[in-house]
């Protein structure tokens, strides 16, 4: 296993940029993710860390070695497809063994590797069937059978989980997880679904047009996201924004919204009058008839142990997730009071997070 | 369904007796209109020369392989005299000549002639589907500059009938030295076919994932091992399909071969209609040519027949 570096990753098809000037790190043995919509770039890097695609400019470091323009079948890697790729002439020993027959392993040495793998994985009995005949969790089980039997330095995985239905999905986010923990390979994913980031990585990336947007633990990118993309991408539903104006001043732990006071955590910068916008989660939020900071319910989704309520302000409309048992209704005039603790400040045109006590304490590195 | 005499419920989809029937005689229509004169070829084959031409038609006649005889050997008239004079008729061929008041001179040029087509029309077939298919894989994966216009360019050489280019071809031809070379016509059946097959496994490589490959090469092969281990053996249909049409262009093509070949490289389509003109009207000798000309391409067809019905509809239907 080995430490992956991306230096300067920069790609470009013609007029498009897919990729921009992108920087990061993979520790050895971590389980790294790289969560965005579609388009925003995130294949197309995982796609140039395993040599699938050149980069124009940048380099990629696998294991101290730069493989920048290395051909695929000299980085020692295996790559996990999201149509898994099996090769349908062959059946599941046969696709599992194709990496180490490619290599000019042994019969006798790929057969032992193989059934070691399918046991490891659970799929030994199915070893002799055709793929076609597989359901959608054991040709996924196949496909990664086929990238750790060759014990490479890293795993490349792009959106594994993306044909499997919910309930298989949530089986294999669980498998992926203990395999990892079992195998401890260092581990590339990339997913547009943020449950599965949330569930699986150590580390992620939040990408958004090319651009990485944020680099951190799945924590640290929920409750302090560094841009109002992030903050608005994770979490379901997602980060409240209040939209007011008003200037900052380093040291102060408040801001002034509508007449209202809200505490937040201490303020870093100081800042001219503008456009600002208060991020707040809809679990931090609570109903509190004191606060000035007032708004009309619009509806209420049940979920069973909570609820979502969508209350009209005058700084738009803010979703709040309650508990199931309190009652609200439709028109009712109620007031918002926020965990200061856990605000989040926006500069409403750049949609850069302000910095503040709680931003800065996710500073590292 | 209908069988048990209760209907519940109809289905909309599934045909009913009577539609079925229907189809069923259409089919067979259809089945006997194309196969009659095929038949006819093969009967006719069988035929004396008298029968052959005989008014009505005869169903019923004794078969003789006078046909094949005349296809195979050249003959000369004699004098009775100097047949009765000749040691005992080797074979029934021998005697079946003999009785005609001729003999056997020696072999017909029909084993070279059809020689020659095997070799054309297979060769032409390989050249075309290999470079066919190497070109349809390299438009389909990479990034070809002007692609569109360059498959618009390979598809415009079948704009027009190919032997409306005929006459510069002839003099190109002759101005090089390949006329009435088998490797001239080779080269020439493979051009007018690579575009076809250009086209055609465009499509069919279009088809499969290019993630199989990327596998394939992350696994540890090169481009190429990938191409020749994974893509292939999923192109196989296209390619099966691919190459009876080409076969089938090749094998049957006339007008060039008329204006190219006379006698090295001549194929069976211009040699079939010599054959009339030696010793009359040879009618059973013109049909055994033309039955034994059908076998190659219905073997090969047959062969490749699951292939190319997937072929034809492929795409159309996900699997």
């Amino acid at each position: 296993m080995a430490e992956i570096r991306v230096e300067n990753l920069h790609k470009a098809f013609g007029e498009f940029v897919a990729v921009r000037d992108s920087t990061f790190t993979v520790a050895d043995g971590e389980f790294f993710v790289m969560l965005g919509p579609s388009g925003c770039g995130k294949t197309t890097t995982l796609r140039m860390v395993a040599g699938l695609e050149l980069p124009t400019s940048g380099r990629i470091l696998l294991g101290g070695g730069d493989v920048t323009f290395n051909r695929a079948a000299a980085r020692d890697i295996a790559f996990v497809f999201q149509l898994f790729a099996l090769y349908p002439h062959m059946n599941v020993r046969q696709n599992i063994g194709f990496p180490l027959k490619c290599a000019g392993m042994s019969r006798s040495e790929i057969r032992a590797r193989v059934e070691e793998t399918a046991r490891f994985l659970r799929i030994d009995h199915l070893l002799d069937q055709p793929v076609s005949r597989l359901a959608g969790g054991d040709r996924q089980r196949v496909a990664l059978g086929r990238a750790i039997v060759r014990r490479p330095m890293a795993f490349l995985m792009d959106e594994p989980l993306g044909t499997l239905d919910t309930e298989f999905r949530d089986l294999m986010v669980r498998e992926l997880r203990e395999l990892h923990l079992r195998i401890k390979a260092t581990t590339v994913y990339v997913t547009h679904d943020q449950l599965e980031a949330m569930a699986m990585a150590d580390k992620i990336a939040v990408m958004s047009r090319g651009i990485i947007e944020q680099f951190g633990t799945p924590q640290e990118i929920y409750d302090r996201p560094a841009s109002m993309f992030v903050a608005d991408f994770i979490g379901s539903p997602p980060m409240n924004f209040l939209a007011f104006r008003g200037g900052l001043r380093k040291g102060a732990a408040s801001v002034r919204v509508n007449g209202a006071d809200i505490a937040l955590p201490e303020i870093r910068e100081d800042r001219a009058d503008g456009e600002l916008a208060l991020g707040v989660r809809p679990e931090y939020i609570r109903f509190d008839d004191a606060s000035r900071l007032r708004g009309a319910v619009f509806g209420a989704e049940y979920l069973g142990t909570t609820q979502i309520v969508t209350v009209d302000t005058a700084h738009g409309q803010v979703k709040a997730r309650l508990p199931a048992d309190i009652a609200v209704n439709p028109g009712e005039n109620v007031g918002l009071a926020f965990r200061g603790e856990k605000l989040s400040l926006f500069d409403k045109s750049s949609g850069r997070a302000i910095h503040t006590a709680l931003i800065d304490g996710a500073r590292h590195g | 369904m209908s069988a048990t005499g209760i209907t519940t419920a109809h289905s909309v989809v599934a045909p009913t007796g009577r539609t079925r029937a229907i189809a069923g005689a259409i089919v067979i229509v259809y089945a006997l209109i194309t196969m009659i004169p095929l038949l006819w070829i093969v009967v006719t084959s069988f035929k004396t020369p008298d029968d052959s031409i005989a008014y009505p038609p005869k169903l019923l006649f004794t078969p003789s392989i006078e046909g094949y005889c005349n296809l195979f050997n050249t003959r000369t008239r004699q004098t009775p005299e100097y047949i009765a004079a000749l040691p005992p008729a080797t074979g029934q061929c021998d005697q079946l000549v003999r009785s005609r008041n001729m003999v056997i001179a020696g072999p017909s040029n029909v084993i070279p002639r059809f020689t020659n087509s095997i070799i054309i029309a297979f060769g032409s077939t390989f050249l075309a589907v290999a470079l066919g298919t190497l070109t349809a894989y390299g438009f389909s994966r990479f990034r070809v500059p002007f692609a569109n216009d360059l498959l618009f360019f390979i598809l415009s050489t079948r704009f027009m009938p190919p032997i409306a280019v005929a006459i510069p071809i002839y003099l190109m031809y002759r101005a090089i030295g390949l006329t009435d070379t088998k490797i001239g016509m080779i080269l020439l059946y493979t051009a007018v076919n690579v575009s076809l097959a250009v086209w055609l496994l465009k499509g069919f490589i279009d088809e499969i994932p290019r993630e199989y490959e990327e596998a394939a090469m992350i696994d540890g092969y090169s481009r190429l091992q990938a191409f020749r281990k994974v893509v292939l053996p999923q192109a196989a249909t296209g390619i099966a399909a691919t190459a009876i049409f080409c076969l089938i262009f090749a094998w049957n093509e006339y007008a060039f071969a008329v204006l190219l070949t006379s006698g090295e490289a001549q194929t069976m389509p211009p040699f079939i209609p010599f054959i009339i003109g030696e010793g009359g009207q040879d009618w059973p000798a013109v049909a055994a040519a033309t039955a034994l000309f059908l076998i190659p391409i219905l073997v090969f067809t047959i062969l490749l027949r699951k292939h190319l019905l997937r072929g034809i509809t492929f795409g159309a239907v996900r699997k």
